[in-house]
């Protein structure tokens, strides 16, 4: 009998996927108890490592036409499509059933269809022209935040990640983004996906891990602009918003919206935005 | 060095004979080099030795900055920086600067402690006459430098007159007078680590108090292999010798993991005599920053970004 060969799912850094520098696994059984795979519990220095790695990647990402950044998205889609038998399986791994699965990834796949679309519309939806008493051309634009820092719901399933981190790359902000265990299989070969869609590398790091280990080195990290936490209880709301005030970082603590219905949402995309607005001066 | 090994540099012209009596060619395990190097950067550093060599690596730090552009105005920012680079970091070493800069320099690190270096001998390519270059010595050290980073000709060197070397190095340490003398070997250029070898020896003999690997207009700068061959044949030279001859890494070293793996180098190579400003320097602009990131890690247990502190 042929001895099955169990993956280690690894991190997604920079573009490459490197084990956790700590050496740190947790393993993932299925309903009946035996092994699944191993998972790596991310520490704080794989954490600094992908802030690093977000960092250098931003200027590029956020200087992207936002066409490009569209047709990456998109290019995720069809990837994601064509392997859902394989995410289908790594969600009933992890505990949804046969149907729940099929149509959570079929789910995920639409939403990045969805923010594909919004990364060239939504500065012409949220921007703005703005009447003034003088002779100048005054308009508002949004420009990405910058690094964000992305606690993804903690929920079985492949779309809940999406739904975290789509709007954050759509508007050209780089992230660092914690899967739950619930969903640890998943993201990490949806990074396979990532990585075989021509987003550079860098633009998303994926780390599997804890979030409470986790949460008190991303609200105090200096070089994080922002911050969603998702499904966030009282407490670490609190932590997040006192720590990220060092940076004056951008904290959001949204909710998962119910059901299963594709509903891409641009205020979430607005959420790590910035707007500049511009005087230009005119003839009389 | 003895008298009659200076006489017969000093004789010798371009014959080959000399080559080989003084300075056989060395034989250099370029893939041995590397595994040792490779182990002074897995060197598991703990915290109190960490804060420790940090603060030793800002003290060794040559604040640089040699640009057309250069300005009065940016010289003194970059002494001020030198004098007080952030909170609870030590003032650096030295700060270097074309030779025009010296005296602004000067008059901003006056009693301070800090020395000023300036690059001279017609930085960064040596291409001159001696004469001129030697000039340029003589009138940093007149505007008030108290370190001369001298280049040596490699285009001389390659083509086989090691004596030329000597000579040039041999003057320009007569021209500094009471400053100290800093040889740039330009490892960059010279191809291998045979020849890094040879010209370390040569500006040695010829009474460098540093030897330096690079002038920051060539790729590769320092690297850690070279570096590695520099201090073994500090090393050498001063079992022969008894002289303690400094070493300068310069161009390339921008993060602390890295600056920390060189100090490992350093000690394990040279051992603790060598762990001094006096003996050993950074070449950098950019590490201190990089340092003074970790301080202030160290001190609020926050990761920090580099928008928070100056550029220059």
């Amino acid at each position: 009998m042929r001895q099955p060969v169990w993956k280690t799912y690894k991190l997604y850094i920079g573009g490459k996927f490197p084990r956790t520098e700590s050496g740190r696994y947790e393993a993932v059984r299925d309903s009946d108890g035996s092994l699944v795979a191993n998972v790596s519990r991310a520490s704080r220095k794989d954490f600094r490592n992908a802030v690093v790695s977000a960092r250098a990647a931003f200027p590029a990402w956020s200087g992207a036409t936002a066409y490009l950044r569209g047709q990456i998205l998109y290019r995720a889609a069809e990837m994601l499509e064509g392997r859902a038998a394989q995410f289908a399986e790594e969600l009933e791994q992890q505990g949804l059933d046969a149907a729940a699965a099929r149509r959570d990834v079929v789910r995920a796949a639409d939403l990045l269809v969805g923010y594909a679309g919004w990364t060239d519309k939504y500065q012409a939806l949220f921007g703005t022209v703005n009447p003034v008493a003088g002779p100048h051309f005054c308009f508002s634009t949004p420009e990405p935040t910058g690094v964000v820092g992305v606690l993804t719901p903690r929920r079985a399933g492949l779309s809940p990640f999406i739904e975290a981190i789509a709007p954050v790359i759509a508007g050209g902000n780089t992230c660092v983004a914690l899967a739950p265990f619930e969903a640890s299989l998943a993201a990490i070969s949806f990074a396979e996906v990532l990585h075989t869609s021509d987003l550079p590398g860098g633009v998303v790091n994926i780390l599997t891990g804890q979030r409470a280990e986790l949460l008190p080195h991303v609200a105090a990290h200096m070089d994080v602009n922002a911050l969603a936490l998702w499904d966030a209880s009282p407490d670490e709301r609190r932590q997040t918003e006192e720590m990220g005030a060092a940076n004056l970082k951008r904290c959001f603590f949204p909710q998962l919206g119910v059901g299963e219905m594709v509903e891409t949402n641009p205020a979430l995309l607005m959420n790590f935005q910035e707007i500049k607005t511009t005087w230009h001066p005119v003839g009389s | 060095m003895n008298a009659s090994t200076e006489l017969v540099l000093h004789s010798s012209t371009t014959d080959t004979a000399f080559k080989s009596l003084r300075y056989p060619a060395p034989v250099i395990d370029e893939v041995g080099v590397a595994e040792r190097v490779a182990r002074f950067r897995s060197r598991s550093i703990k915290a109190a030795s960490k804060r420790a060599a940090i603060d030793l690596a800002m003290r060794m730090i040559d604040l640089t900055t040699l640009e057309g552009k250069d300005t009065p105005g940016k010289v003194r920012q970059l002494c001020a920086k030198a004098l007080q680079p952030g909170p609870g970091a030590p003032p650096v070493a030295a700060v270097c600067v074309y030779s025009n800069m010296v005296s602004v320099a000067r008059a901003a690190l006056e009693g301070s402690g800090i020395h000023v270096a300036a690059v001279a001998t017609s930085f960064p390519s040596g291409m001159s006459s001696l004469k001129v270059r030697l000039e340029e010595v003589r009138w940093a050290v007149g505007e008030g430098a108290d370190e001369i980073d001298m280049v040596i000709s490699r285009g001389r060197f390659l083509a086989g007159e090691d004596n030329v070397i000597f000579d040039e190095v041999a003057q320009v340490k007569e021209a500094c007078g009471p400053a100290h003398l800093k040889v740039i070997l330009e490892t960059g250029e010279l191809q291998t680590l045979d020849a890094v070898r040879r010209a370390s020896e040569i500006a040695m003999d010829a009474g460098a108090d540093f030897i330096k690997t690079s002038t920051g207009k060539v790729s590769p700068a320092a690297t850690m292999d070279v570096t590695y061959v520099m201090l073994c044949a500090i090393r050498d030279f001063f079992e022969r010798t008894g002289r303690m001859v400094g070493m300068k890494p310069a161009g390339g070293i921008r993060d602390t993991k890295t600056a920390i793996a060189y100090l490992v180098m350093l000690k394990e190579t040279l051992g603790p005599a060598w762990l001094t400003p006096d003996l050993f320097r950074f070449g950098a602009s950019s590490l201190a920053n990089d340092l003074l990131m970790q301080i202030v890690k160290e001190q609020t247990k926050a990761y920090q970004s580099p928008l928070y502190f100056s550029e220059d």
